[in-house]
């Protein structure tokens, strides 16, 4: 049977339009608009900050490609312990002409680490083989007590490098080093001092001058900076070796206990020579004296550390000054007749020469008496003054290291009988190089040079006038005619017109007083006088000779015939060419010479 | 066509790695270059101023003093002194040839004679230039030598 669907009945009609019981909700939402100027604002503001940002992150940019363009290339970290550029880690120290005073080898030390060690008590009996000095037992002792680390040699031969290496023991090790060596032996040993080492590692030593010139430029010598450049000095090797040579021969010829002998550029104050005998090899500096004068250890400077009463030397500064004053000519006739009372001393002559002497002839008899008279002319605070200005109340400027410490002796107060000893040298003290520089000064023209021994590049500038080039001039006469037909007569030297003044001092005792038998003898002099080129000073100390039959201490007869010889040796190593015309001797001569030079 | 642009932009990427290690590596063995070279000059800066130093001390003058007195027969060497300062005419110069006669052709038998030259003049000391290079080269004594050959002062 079929069941009939039931036709749904339908309720209404869908078309049939409702009307909504409701009210729909009106959807039209007023969106307020914003304002337009506001979002342009906001979008230029976001805009320049972007712009800001960008300009910032290129500029930054920029700038390190910049700083990268500028800046120098550098190899990164090439190169290793030994550089091309640092070769030895101290500079060379060289004479005038580049010869080599002071240089650098490698060398070898040799060091223990016992901990390595396979054997150490063979290992001790074999060093103490092929090392005389180091004893076995000591050596077992320390090798087996537990330390880490002993220094054994400094310095070993390649020989003696070969013969530990022999041992085959590995606990003996090689350190590299620098080792500073002075060729020429004891040449010049008192300038350059000596070096030794400072901080030492296994791969290198560090080199620490002790004294002189060494000591002097430690950091300008081991300064990076300078690449290895060498120290010149205005010592010549050949006129030093001369000195050394001549020195050392007269010093025992004259039976003298020390010698020293200064010589020096008239213009320019540069030392190009100077020695003190005994002398002593930097190499092995000897270790400082502990016992006796430390004045007579090899070690003392006797040209820059020695301070003496040298004499007469000093009346040519007297009468300098005096006829710079204008209170003599060279022909003022003074009276010599003595013996002359000041107080209750006395001063006097060596030989009673007259009662009346001209100011020429004071220099050339070495007249005690009128010197003084002439000092007491001049006054103590104007002989103070030009002492002063020569340089001989102060310690020589010179590059060593021991010269601030010597400082000239000086009296505290300066009484009328001060004036008139220090006119001719007594009681005042001063260094062979302190005269050699009052000398230089007084007798090149006038002009002050200070005393230097490093090698001048170039003309130097005269320094303050001490004295007229006339006066110097003058002087030069006076001190040449001291050796034609004065004290200094053995002085003489064909072709080289030597002028100069001797000076005998009686040696104090440190007990008080002067020694009776114990002299310093000097020759200070200038060559040639009339257009003088060098000074130098020769002092002895202690000596005597047997000469013309009887005991002589006198300057003239032994320092004189010693800076003789050196004339003879050094002058034409320096150059200087001989004149052996008589013309040269007279005095328009040294007016126009000076005349020229200036 | 992008297939392309990424296949050349990879591959150029690559290229450029490849060029970069090859200079990475180069610089390296520039560098090592540099030591190394660097190394050979310091060593050789060392001799050199071993050398110095040996060639200073060989001519210190105490040796050469001593080297001069030991060969003073046939160098004659005295210290300098004043007297050997001289004008330059007082120069004893070779005398001039003599223009008339005309130079015999050099023959090997100029230098036979060399010897016989130097007995026939004898004693007198002639010190032109001709006899020098004419003469056969003498034999100078030498002084005692030591191992290495160095004369010993």
């Amino acid at each position: 049977m079929i069941r009939r669907r039931r036709a749904r009945v339908l309720a209404t009609d869908p078309f049939v339009p409702v009307n909504p019981t409701v009210p729909r909700p009106q959807t039209t939402v007023v969106v307020p608009r914003e304002n337009p100027e506001k979002v342009r604002s906001r979008a230029e503001r976001r805009l320049k900050f972007t712009t800001v940002c960008f300009v910032l992150g290129f500029a930054v940019i920029g700038l390190k490609m910049g700083t990268i363009a500028a800046t120098d290339a550098r190899e990164p970290a090439t190169g290793g312990l030994a550089g091309a550029d640092i070769v030895s880690a101290r500079a060379d120290i060289t004479d005038r002409e580049g010869r080599v005073l002071a240089t650098n080898v490698t060398a070898t030390a040799l060091y223990a680490q016992p901990r390595l060690m396979i054997n150490p008590l063979t290992a001790a009996e074999g060093l103490a083989q092929i090392f005389p000095d180091m004893e076995v037992e000591v050596w077992q002792k320390r090798f087996t007590s537990g330390s880490k680390f002993y220094w054994l040699k400094g310095n070993i031969s390649p020989e003696q490098q070969q013969a530990v290496h022999d041992l085959g023991e590995p606990g003996l090790l090689f350190g590299q080093r620098e080792m500073r060596v002075y060729p020429n032996g004891q040449l010049a040993g008192h300038i350059l001092g000596g070096a030794r080492y400072g901080q030492q590692d296994v791969r290198a030593a560090e080199i620490k001058g002790v004294a002189g010139v060494e000591a002097e430029f430690d950091d300008y010598l081991s300064d990076p900076a300078r690449e290895g450049a060498p120290l010149r000095l205005s010592i010549d090797v050949s006129v030093q070796t001369a000195m050394e040579r001549v020195l050392a021969s007269g010093m025992r010829l004259m039976s003298a206990k020390g010698a020293a002998g200064v010589l020096m550029d008239v213009n320019t104050g540069e030392i190009v020579s100077m020695a003190s005998l005994p002398d002593f090899d930097p190499n092995s500096r000897p270790a400082p004296p502990t016992e006796g004068t430390p004045g007579d250890s090899p070690l003392f400077n006797r040209a820059v550390q020695g301070v003496y009463e040298l004499g007469s030397v000093f009346k040519i500064l007297t009468i300098a000054q005096s006829l710079e004053l204008g209170l003599t000519n060279s022909g003022t006739i003074i009276d010599t007749s003595g013996p002359l009372r000041q107080g209750r001393f006395s001063i006097r002559d060596f030989d009673d020469y007259g009662d009346r002497l001209s100011v020429t002839d004071v220099i050339v008899k070495s007249s005690n008496i009128g010197t003084a008279r002439i000092a007491l002319e001049i006054g103590a605070e104007r002989q103070q003054s030009f002492l002063k200005s020569l340089g001989l109340f102060e310690s020589t400027p010179v590059e060593l290291a021991e010269a601030p410490g010597a400082h000239p002796l000086v009296p505290a107060r300066w009484p009328d009988i001060s004036t008139m000893t220090i006119s001719y040298g007594h009681g005042i003290s001063v260094s062979p190089l302190h005269l050699a520089t009052a000398y230089a000064s007084v007798l090149n023209g006038g002009t002050r040079v200070q005393p230097t021994l490093l090698a001048r590049e170039g003309p130097v500038e005269p320094g303050p006038r001490i004295v007229s080039s006339r006066v110097s001039a003058e002087a030069r006469n006076m001190l040449r005619q001291v050796v034609t037909r004065g004290t200094a007569s053995l002085a003489e030297v064909e072709g080289y017109q030597i002028g100069g003044k001797t000076g005998t001092a009686d040696k104090p005792s440190p007990a008080g007083g002067y020694y009776d038998d114990k002299t310093i003898s000097t020759f200070a002099g200038v060559f040639p006088a009339q257009d003088p080129k060098y000074v130098i000073v020769v002092t002895l100390d202690e000596p005597s000779i047997e000469a013309a039959g009887q005991l002589r201490r006198t300057a003239g007869w032994t320092a004189v015939p010693i800076a003789s010889e050196l004339v003879r040796r050094v002058a034409p190593l320096l150059g200087l060419r001989p004149d052996f015309d008589p013309g040269v001797d007279t005095f328009g001569e040294y007016l126009t010479q000076t005349a020229a030079q200036r | 066509m992008r297939i392309l642009l990424y296949a050349l932009s990879v591959s150029v990427v690559v290229i450029l790695a490849f060029w970069a290690y090859g200079e990475g590596y180069e610089t390296r063995a520039t560098e090592r270059d540099v030591a190394r070279l660097e190394r050979t000059i310091g060593a050789r800066h060392q001799e050199l101023s071993m050398l110095r130093a040996e060639w200073a001390y060989l001519n210190r003058p105490d040796r050469l003093q001593e080297l001069a007195e030991m060969n003073f027969e046939t160098l004659g060497l005295i210290p300098l002194a004043p007297d050997h300062f001289a004008l330059a005419d007082q120069v004893g110069y070779p005398p001039p040839a003599p223009l008339a006669l005309p130079t015999p052709p050099a023959s090997p038998q100029v230098w036979a004679e060399g010897e016989a030259l130097e007995q026939k003049i004898g004693d007198v000391i002639v010190m032109t230039y001709r006899f020098g290079a004419d003469a056969k080269p003498r034999v100078i004594s030498p002084p005692t030598l030591a191992d290495d050959g160095e004369q010993l002062p």
